[in-house]
């Protein structure tokens, strides 16, 4: 029995705490990715660097304030600080909705167009994160490290195996369900929210009823910029931040998006688990669990990995190209917002 | 003004800006803008034939480029007998065993009688048992390979050969692949395409920077044979000693402009071959065919035209390009730096290169290739001193102008999106467009 309980605890430990951590950072990733695609109609390949120039206002505005001595008791400071960055994150999409893409969209230009647009953005923010904060790691993360201590959770249950929950790992999961139900509520319950649906599902029966389609495309700049600003913050708190992790960051944010269904909200939050739980499942070294689970003193030679952890972010891209593939509406298709 | 007259005027002010960074910097750094220029408009003219010609967007330059940079190692890398002695027989096994399970699932895929979703699954598990059986294979032999002189090697060489062989390796690895890719991929819609491709040029990199024994990974492969001669040597011979006495130069400095000049000597050969045959395609019946099924992909095929296969062949014939261009990169680096290879550099700066310069217009590749680079290196003196110019009001040590100064390398990132958006918005065809029909 308390074999079964060690291997569960193994695999809590390495694969669902990180899982759920990784899977709720895309989601919201995909969420953002998803709402452009849904009301405008493209792919948004600035996304992860307008998830990092988020995080980067936010981390400013954290240094302020723990310089001004203000935190935020056991929590991170970075969450007082959020708000400013979800702000600013807000006003930079509105900006460069009305400069830029407010152009093409009179043009009714194509979507390859649109993504060559976004890739310029891409280039202006990642040059402009760069230059603001600098290439470096940043790591801003206050406050109390640990929710519940590996030793701690030892003497607790009289286990060999230990589960550590960071705060931040914690906070993640938490806000994430939060921005998910407000999304959703907003989506299904307020009138602006169902316009927005309307609008998503067919433009011009959207606009013979009445509904103004500049602010609906505000709105889903004023969603998708403070998603992407949460976003990028709690990756940021949770794993460092590095300006040139977020490009790398597009693409399992594409394939979340895609694995879901793009355009589908539901889908992007089910595709960004599935993308973080394959990742971890299948380089996951199973060789523990199965000594624990197999009766006797066996243990496994090798590490009973089904890849090596080096092709981890190689996963996501091959789920993304086999979805695309096999099924391009995927998994939710026919649904949108 | 008429537009040759216009081309002549862009492309001398492009050499002037070259000779002036010669005169201002010096000429060697002007050199080496150049022989980058020159593999950059390369790499252009490729994505230009997939993109200009045909309306494919590739997003994945960076995996054929680094495939290409693969090539110029196995080509020319002096082989590790030691290596092959200890797995090699063992790894082409495995090798075979791998390109063997793709046949079967294909096969299977083709040949097993029934419904789509039987017959995918089936080809799933053949690939699955294929990919099983090649890891017990493999893995022993890349072990024993991986441990023979780590430091030095550790992974099976190459032939050998010189490298200039490599470059049609490149186009030929960046080929194969890219039919591989094409014959699953192109069928998708356009930005599908893009995100595919993009995914793709990952997997591509992660293989090439984690396979140890195929080409070192991250440890890098430094100390490619040159297929010009060596600076060290040059200042040995008499001729070098005589002409740096003779022009009052340094004979060090010297020898490196001769060999510069030597890279770019056979760059511009290569380029122009390249864009002979582009313009020779584009002018023939096949270019207007291509033309036509870009500007409507139904017309095109109601009047007959195979959409998937001509969308293939083009995408294999622009990758091919980038395969070229990619091994002479690494052949001028001397180096392979699989972690070298960013999407930002490789993929993305190409497509402003092709955007800037005029898609579906060859002589605009070239010189959106050339002009983007300058750019993309000269935006950082440029960038440090409008800076110093505009804080020069501050103290010597003010934080704010000292940390403008330090990340003033980063503007160019800045530089390249706001050109790309300006010829987006008030000149989306580039600097030379795409002649009228």
């Amino acid at each position: 029995m308390t074999d079964i309980l060690n291997a569960l605890v193994l695999l809590a430990n390495f694969v669902l705490v990180p899982g759920l951590t990784y899977g709720s950072q895309l989601a919201l990733g995909a969420l953002g990715v998803t709402m452009i695609y849904a009301v405008l109609r493209f792919s948004n390949f600035g996304h992860g660097e307008t998830m990092s120039f988020g995080a980067m206002i936010t981390i400013l505005t954290t240094w302020w304030l723990q310089e001004k001595g203000i935190t935020f008791g056991v929590l991170p400071t970075a969450l007082l600080a959020l708000p400013v960055g979800i702000i600013a994150t807000v006003v930079m999409c509105l900006l460069f909705d009305r400069v830029v893409y407010r152009y093409y969209r009179r043009e009714k230009a194509n979507p390859v167009t649109y993504l060559i647009v976004s890739v310029g953005i891409l280039f202006i923010l990642s040059g402009l994160v760069r230059f603001i904060i600098g290439p470096q790691d940043r790591v801003f993360a206050d406050g109390e490290r640990f929710i519940m201590k590996a030793r701690a959770f030892k003497q607790m249950t009289g286990l060999d195996q230990g589960l550590a929950i960071k705060t931040t790992q914690g906070v993640t999961v938490v806000t994430a369900i939060v921005i998910v139900a407000l999304i959703f509520w907003f989506l299904n319950r307020t009138r602006t929210g169902k316009s927005m649906r309307a609008y998503s599902d067919n433009e011009d029966l959207a606009l013979l009823s009445g509904i103004n389609p500049a602010k609906v495309v505000a709105i889903t700049w004023v969603i998708t910029g403070a998603l992407a600003a949460i976003a990028g913050t709690l990756y940021g708190l949770d794993k460092g931040y590095k300006p040139f992790t977020y490009l790398g960051l597009v693409l399992p944010i594409f394939a979340s998006a895609i694995v879901g269904g793009v355009g589908n909200p539901l889908g992007a939050i089910a595709g960004g688990f599935v993308v973080a739980f394959s990742e971890l499942l299948l380089t996951f070294a199973y060789k523990r669990v199965i000594a624990y689970l197999t009766p006797g003193d066996w243990i496994p030679e090798g590490l009973v990995q089904l890849l090596s952890t080096d092709y981890k972010l190689a996963v996501s891209f091959v789920i993304l190209v086999i979805v695309l593939l096999v099924k391009p509406t995927g998994i939710f298709s026919g649904k949108t917002l | 003004m008429s537009t040759n007259l216009r081309n002549i005027l862009l492309f001398t002010i492009m050499g002037a800006l070259l000779v002036a960074v010669g005169v201002i910097q010096s000429a060697n750094v002007a050199l080496a803008i150049l022989n980058l220029c020159l593999i950059s408009a390369i790499m252009t003219l490729g994505v230009n034939i997939q993109w200009g010609y045909a309306g494919l967007f590739n997003a994945g330059v960076m995996g054929f480029a680094a495939l290409g940079g693969l090539a110029a190692v196995l080509v020319s890398f002096p082989p590790v007998p030691e290596a092959w002695a200890v797995g090699g027989s063992r790894a082409m096994l495995g090798a075979v065993t791998g390109a063997l399970s793709i046949v079967l699932a294909i096969l299977a895929f083709k040949m097993i009688p029934g419904g789509r979703r039987l017959r995918g699954w089936a080809a799933a598990a053949v690939a699955l048992s294929g990919v099983v059986l090649m890891r017990f294979i493999l893995d022993p032999a890349v072990e024993a390979i991986e441990a023979v002189e780590p430091a030095r090697t550790g992974f099976l060489g190459g032939l050998g050969l010189p490298i200039v062989f490599s470059w049609i390796a490149g186009g030929a690895f960046a080929a194969l692949a890219a039919w591989g890719i094409g014959k699953i991929a192109l069928g998708l819609r356009s930005d599908y395409l893009a995100i595919a491709t993009l995914g793709i040029s990952e997997i591509i990199v992660y293989f090439l920077k984690n396979e140890d024994w195929l080409a070192r990974g991250v440890k890098n492969v430094n100390g490619l044979p040159r297929p010009v001669p060596y600076e060290i040597e040059l200042q040995k011979t008499l001729w070098v000693q005589e002409l740096a006495a003779k022009l009052d130069f340094n004979v060090i400095e010297l020898s490196s402009i001769i060999v510069k000049l030597s890279y770019a000597g056979l760059f511009i050969v290569v380029l122009a071959i390249v864009f002979w045959l582009s313009e020779r395609a584009l002018k023939s019946p096949w270019g207007r065919m291509m033309r036509a099924i870009r500007d409507n992909e139904i017309a095109a095929s109601a009047m007959g035209k195979d959409v998937t296969w001509r969308h293939l062949q083009v995408f294999v014939l622009g990758s091919a390009v980038i395969g070229l261009a990619g091994a002479m990169l690494t052949t001028l680096d001397g180096i392979f730096t699989p972690a070298s290879y960013q999407p930002l550099r490789f993929t993305f700066l190409i497509w402003v290169m092709v955007i800037v310069g005029g898609s579906g217009n060859n002589l605009g590749s070239i010189l959106g290739g050339f002009a983007i680079w300058f750019f993309w290196i000269e935006a950082e003196p440029i960038g440090l001193a409008v800076i110093e110019l505009l804080t020069s009001g501050m103290g010597e040590d003010h934080a704010l102008r000292l940390h403008l100064i330090e990340n003033a390398a980063h503007t160019r990132l800045a530089t390249m999106g706001v050109v790309l958006l300006m010829v987006l918005r008030f000149s989306p065809r580039g600097l030379i467009p795409e002649r009228g029909k």
